[in-house]
């Protein structure tokens, strides 16, 4: 039993789903708070990877990080032909492919607050970043909850883009779903079963245990 | 009694402009002590001006100063938490998040980190307010009333020079309204912090104001202190059927046996049944225009106990048979003004015209609140 495509993916949805909550909470405070008109073609922009067909979301990320793109000039500085089929490939691509599932949530938590809070902390002396900081990231606790879960679990499940522009690198590209593609072509269905079955059990545990989470929160708060 | 002398050291506020489909245009002073009522019916633009002052909207053209520090003035505009307000809104808006003590201690610990003088303790808020036994508890465990008391007590514990409420019991139930007002009369009798008071309850106006801001249709009617804008006759006050004037008093004895109390209040002492506390005491007491009967020559034997010698200031036309009367108190009209309510007839047949000496025959004097308007503590 070959555990690296394991390893290599929780590594991966690890990375990811951190810098997509770091990327994300200020792209969806802003999405949330700011009046100016054209942040719904921002919005709409992060949400592209949902209807878009993986392969050309692959098709365009291989583009940009290839030999003729920007990321094969990047990859020249360090005396490499391409920046795909790197883990890093790996990582930009799946923070791309699972923005929206982590801002949508963000977002729809901080709008849910209102502007009442905020008010009410300016007459109490906080700057905005000390309300944010203070009123708005605990009272959105929820919303990043299921934020970081579907981050998570999106890019443990994604397969076009990955197939796309990570192609199948042992330790460093092959990822869980690739490998079980690459394990029923060759006919290894005992491997395939344990991989997919493993895969359906952590993904029930992680639904599960947020589920139980967030109605523990919500009981506390009442 | 009452403090006339224009507000050296008080608030001026002057604010235009639209709001959506909604002009404002207001200037007033205010006095920068006791408690002025921003006052008129709903959408007249009292909450605006309140939110103006607190620096949570902002007009085209805006002015405002507190005794001397300008706060907004042409494109100067300091932002909402850099101005040293305690703002109380209609619902309490605790952070659930936090539980009882630290929503107190969210204001206080920013407020005394900025460089603010501690006047107000913590301890002394929570007595004030009678908060002791909830500090632990999480504000989705508290009551209408409760809930509105810990927000009052956050919006105190600011270190505030200025306290903004906006019609802070109007979503409370009756009864959590009648907990909370009693708290609101100790506040202004005890801390003597200048307080703006939106509110389009006159009940509540009779009981906790000392000056009133006559608000509608976004302009300023009239501000003074509450018993001239009540005695009005050309103001809304002394038009509406349950007009009444609110008088400072004090308490002079009280007669145990027929359990009398006599107070003595501007030009003229008065008996009212009940014990309002010892001599001395100081009483707001109320007199209702439709209580108030006119005579020439004083009564000889009345079951009226309170029959003052007054003269008539003047008189509006109510309706085709009444008229709402002004009245002085005192033989030379030197006194308080309280609002008599007679028919016509009576004031023709009476013969009845400003100047006039009369006497008043005053049918019922209430209690409206343990302290006086105008003064502090």
């Amino acid at each position: 039993m070959d555990w690296q495509p394991v390893l290599l993916t929780l590594r991966l949805a690890v990375t990811a789903t951190a810098i997509l909550l770091v990327l994300g909470t200020p792209l969806a405070w802003w999405l949330a708070r700011s009046k100016a008109r054209w942040k719904e073609a921002v919005a709409a922009l992060v949400a592209l990877p949902l209807v878009l067909p993986p392969t050309v979301l692959g098709f365009y990320l291989l583009i940009l990080l290839g030999p003729d793109g920007p990321g094969g000039w990047i990859a020249g500085l360090r005396g490499a032909r391409t920046l795909a089929f790197t883990f890093e490939a790996l990582v930009f691509a799946s923070v791309v492919a699972s923005l929206p599932f982590v801002v949508q949530p963000i977002r729809d938590a901080f709008e849910a607050i209102g502007e009442r809070p905020f008010e009410v902390t300016a007459t109490l002396r906080a700057t905005p970043l000390d309300a944010f900081l203070t009123v708005a990231l605990p009272l959105a606790r929820p919303g990043f909850l299921t934020a970081a879960v579907l981050g998570f679990a999106h890019t443990v499940g994604e397969f076009g883009v990955v197939l796309m522009i990570g192609g199948a690198v042992p330790g460093e590209t092959k990822v869980l779903s690739i490998a079980i593609f690459q394990l029923v072509e060759i006919g290894e269905w005992r491997e395939a079963h344990l991989l997919a079955g493993g895969m359906l059990a952590f993904s029930f545990l992680v639904i599960l245990a947020t589920r139980l989470i967030e109605r523990r929160t919500r009981r506390s708060a009442r | 009694m009452r403090d006339r002398a224009p507000p050296a050291l008080g608030l001026s506020a002057r604010f235009r402009g639209r709001l959506g489909d909604f002009r404002l245009d207001v200037a007033f002073e205010a006095p920068d002590r006791g408690v002025t009522a921003l006052f008129g019916p709903s959408g007249c633009g009292k909450t605006s001006v309140l939110r103006a002052i607190a620096g949570l909207e902002r007009f085209a053209e805006g002015y405002f100063a507190l005794g001397g520090d300008v706060w907004q003035e042409g494109a100067a505009f300091r932002p909402v938490h850099r101005r040293p307000i305690g703002y109380v809104f209609q619902e309490a808006s605790l952070f659930p998040h936090l539980d009882v003590r630290a929503n107190l201690d969210y204001g206080r610990r920013r407020a005394l980190r900025g460089g603010a003088r501690e006047s107000t303790r913590f301890d002394d808020v929570v007595d004030l307010l009678g908060l002791s036994r909830l500090l632990a508890r999480a504000p989705g465990a508290l009551s209408g009333g409760e809930r509105q008391r810990v927000a009052l007590g956050r919006a105190l514990l600011t270190q505030p020079r200025l306290l903004l409420m906006d019609e802070p019991l109007s979503a409370l139930d009756r009864l959590a309204k009648e907990e909370i007002i009693p708290y609101l009369e100790r506040l202004r009798d005890s801390l003597g912090l200048p307080t703006l008071y939106v509110s389009h309850d006159i009940g509540e106006v009779e009981r906790l104001a000392d000056h009133v801001v006559l608000m509608a249709a976004g302009r300023v009617a009239a501000a003074g202190p509450l018993g001239e804008i009540q005695s009005r006759p050309d103001l809304p006050l002394a038009r509406m059927p349950e007009a009444a004037v609110t008088l400072a008093a004090e308490v002079v004895a009280h007669d145990p046996d027929y359990d009398l109390t006599t107070l003595a209040a501007h030009g003229a002492r008065l008996i009212a049944p009940g014990a309002f506390g010892p001599p001395g005491s100081r009483r707001r007491v109320r007199i209702a225009a439709p209580d108030v009967a006119l005579v020439r020559d004083p009564p000889r034997a009345s079951s009226i106990l309170n029959c003052p010698a007054a003269r008539v200031i003047e008189a509006a036309p109510r309706g085709r048979g009444m008229m709402t009367v002004v009245l002085a108190l005192g033989a030379e009209g030197e006194g308080a003004r309280i609002l008599a309510r007679i028919t016509r007839r009576s004031w023709d047949h009476l013969g009845l015209g400003p100047g006039q000496p009369v006497f008043a025959q005053i049918k019922g004097v209430a209690l409206v609140s343990p302290s006086a308007p105008g003064e502090e503590g």
